[in-house]
């Protein structure tokens, strides 16, 4: 039940965008996060889209893999779309008993949904072009800043990819152990949720013992190899900026400049016209 | 002096009650003397709970004698600032191979030691590869370790330990949880470091097969040395192993209750080719 599994959803690739160093790609999610609260007008959404249509053309991943994400969240999107439409308030268009739509309403729930649709793809390249190592290798480097303040940020980075190791080995195991209680007549597949629930508690008992177990020995191993901490340890595949990272790195900031201008552009000439054209 | 020397170690698991008092005391190793020369192939047998594992441990300064000294190529297991050093000279592989495996590619786990000592990038990745190579996991170096079988796995191990350079690789019951056929694999890779690149091997085991070409045997019974001989000595002596509780090879026991029926056959018989050439015609 559990084979599909999958964490950090890599999509194996050779990519422009499969190439760039990860530091690249966490800063220009968080970039490209930025830019998507900051666009607020159709001509800023317009530069995000053209940038999004950009990324996805040249990371090579189908299209359709990467809309499965949005699949799990197309009820949010609904239900947030809904308030929005009809919760919001300003100059009543429809008026349908107690409900009503109003022009800011309508705004609201399109610029809603397509934020809410541009941040899972957008932020799903990263995670589709990027490796969970090479994740928490640039999320260890970034933040190295962070030791100064006493946080472990190598112990940390130690823990994700030691825990991202484990999930298989654990999944598979979950598996056993189900099996073997069903093979003496568990049942885990009748009754409501609570009764559901409680039948896990017998698989979860010696799934801990045995991750317990398994970590223990996870240590000794590491001891055994001279692992001693974050201090004094060299990279056998250490993170180097070529010139294509330094050119994403400024194509990052000069998206996030440019949706900056189209909102001040929009600002200074557009807004004024509509409002003139609506006689407002 | 030996690369491995223990004189008189002893190791005793306390188990105390929530009041620091002690509760039991249980002797896992009792004055054990051993004594291994560089490039040995030495093996060391015993049943479960003979003390087996408990002195692999000593060797990687996993563990300390409550008693006695354990030297390392000279160095002192007990004293704490040489620790680091003596992990480094004498490598181990255990018994689990899901559970000694901590990166996610394989190339990346033979890295790990070395990237621990502070060995600079290209040299890694010239003693990953040469590890790789050397058990014959080259091909699978961008593979993840999940989808290996456990013979495999346990060669990866192998050569986690081996990009660490080490004098001495201590591998505590490597072939307890695999198939024969991984089994075979592992104990081949031992063997041929051995030869190839003279790394002295000191393998832990319970299954007699694995023991026929070791240069020297250690039966440990109960936390002592029991029996120490070469394989033949060893085996000649299936009644005293019976006693403690070990099986000798099937040919081993074969020849022996031939001979125990009258035929005039040697003691210690440890190939088929042997026992054939030894049966009067």
């Amino acid at each position: 039940m559990f084979r599909e599994l999958t964490i950090g959803q890599y999509y194996p690739g050779d990519s422009i965008i499969h190439r760039l160093d990860p530091r690249v790609k966490l800063m220009g999610a968080l970039l490209f996060i930025v830019s998507v609260f900051l666009a607020s007008n159709i001509f800023s959404i317009l530069v995000v889209t053209a940038f999004l249509i950009a990324i996805i053309v040249l990371c090579k991943v189908p299209l359709s893999f990467m809309l499965k994400g949005l699949r799990s969240i197309v009820l949010l999107l609904v239900i947030a779309g809904i308030f929005n439409l009809f919760l919001t308030p300003g100059t009543v268009l429809f008026q349908l008993g107690f409900l009503h739509i109003t022009d800011v309403g309508i705004k609201n729930c399109i610029f809603m949904i397509i934020r809410m649709t541009y941040l899972i793809v957008g932020t799903s390249v990263m995670t589709l072009t990027t490796t969970p190592n090479a994740l928490t290798a640039g999320l260890e480097k970034s933040l190295g800043f962070l030791k100064k303040i006493r946080i472990p940020v190598h112990e940390i980075a130690m823990m994700m990819s030691i825990a991202l190791r484990f999930i298989p080995i654990l999944v598979e195991e979950t598996d056993k152990i189900m099996k073997a209680q069903m093979a003496r007549g568990a049942d885990f597949e009748s009754g409501g949720v609570f009764k559901r629930a409680k039948s896990m508690v017998p698989i979860l008992v010696p799934l801990f013992v045995s991750a317990f177990r398994r970590a223990n020995d996870l240590a000794l191993a590491m001891e055994a190899r001279c692992y001693n901490g974050g201090d004094g340890r060299t990279k056998m595949k250490p993170l180097k900026y070529n010139q294509s990272d330094k050119n994403a790195y400024a194509l990052e900031i000069g998206f996030v400049a440019l949706t900056i201008i189209a909102n001040i552009l929009y600002n200074r000439y557009v807004s004024g016209l509509f409002a003139n054209m609506l006689g407002v | 002096m030996g690369i491995i020397k223990a004189k008189d170690v002893s190791y005793q698991y306390i188990r105390r009650d929530e009041e620091d008092n002690i509760e039991d005391v249980n002797v896992a190793l009792d004055k054990i003397n051993i004594e291994v020369e560089k490039g040995q192939f030495i093996c060391i047998l015993g049943h479960n709970g003979s003390g087996k594992s408990t002195f692999a441990k000593h060797i990687n300064a996993l563990l300390t004698p409550s008693e006695g000294t354990l030297w390392v190529d000279g160095l002192d297991t007990s004293e704490e600032d040489k620790v680091m050093s003596i992990r480094q000279k004498a490598g181990m592989v255990f018994q689990n191979p899901d559970n000694q495996i901590i990166a996610s590619i394989v190339e990346e786990d033979v890295g790990f030691g070395p990237e621990n000592m502070g060995v600079p990038t290209d040299e890694i990745w010239e003693r990953v590869i040469r590890s790789l190579k050397a058990v014959d996991m080259w091909e699978y170096r961008d593979h993840s370790p999940n989808k290996l079988s456990g013979g495999q796995k346990q060669r990866v191990a192998i050569a986690g330990v081996m990009a660490m350079e080490p004098e001495c690789i201590v591998a505590d019951e490597p072939t307890a949880m695999l198939d024969p056929l991984g089994r075979q694999e592992v104990i081949e890779a031992l063997h041929q470091l051995n030869r190839e690149k003279h790394v002295t091997v000191i393998l832990i085991t319970h299954y007699m097969e694995e023991v026929v070409d070791a240069d020297k045997v250690y039966v440990m019974h109960n936390g002592k040395v029991s029996l120490q001989g070469t394989p033949r000595e060893i085996f000649s002596q299936v009644e005293r192993l019976k006693e403690l509780s070990l099986d000798v090879p099937q040919v081993t026991l074969l020849a022996h209750e031939l001979k125990q029926a009258g035929l005039d056959i040697q003691d210690g018989i440890l190939t088929r080719q042997e026992l054939i050439d030894s049966l009067p015609r």
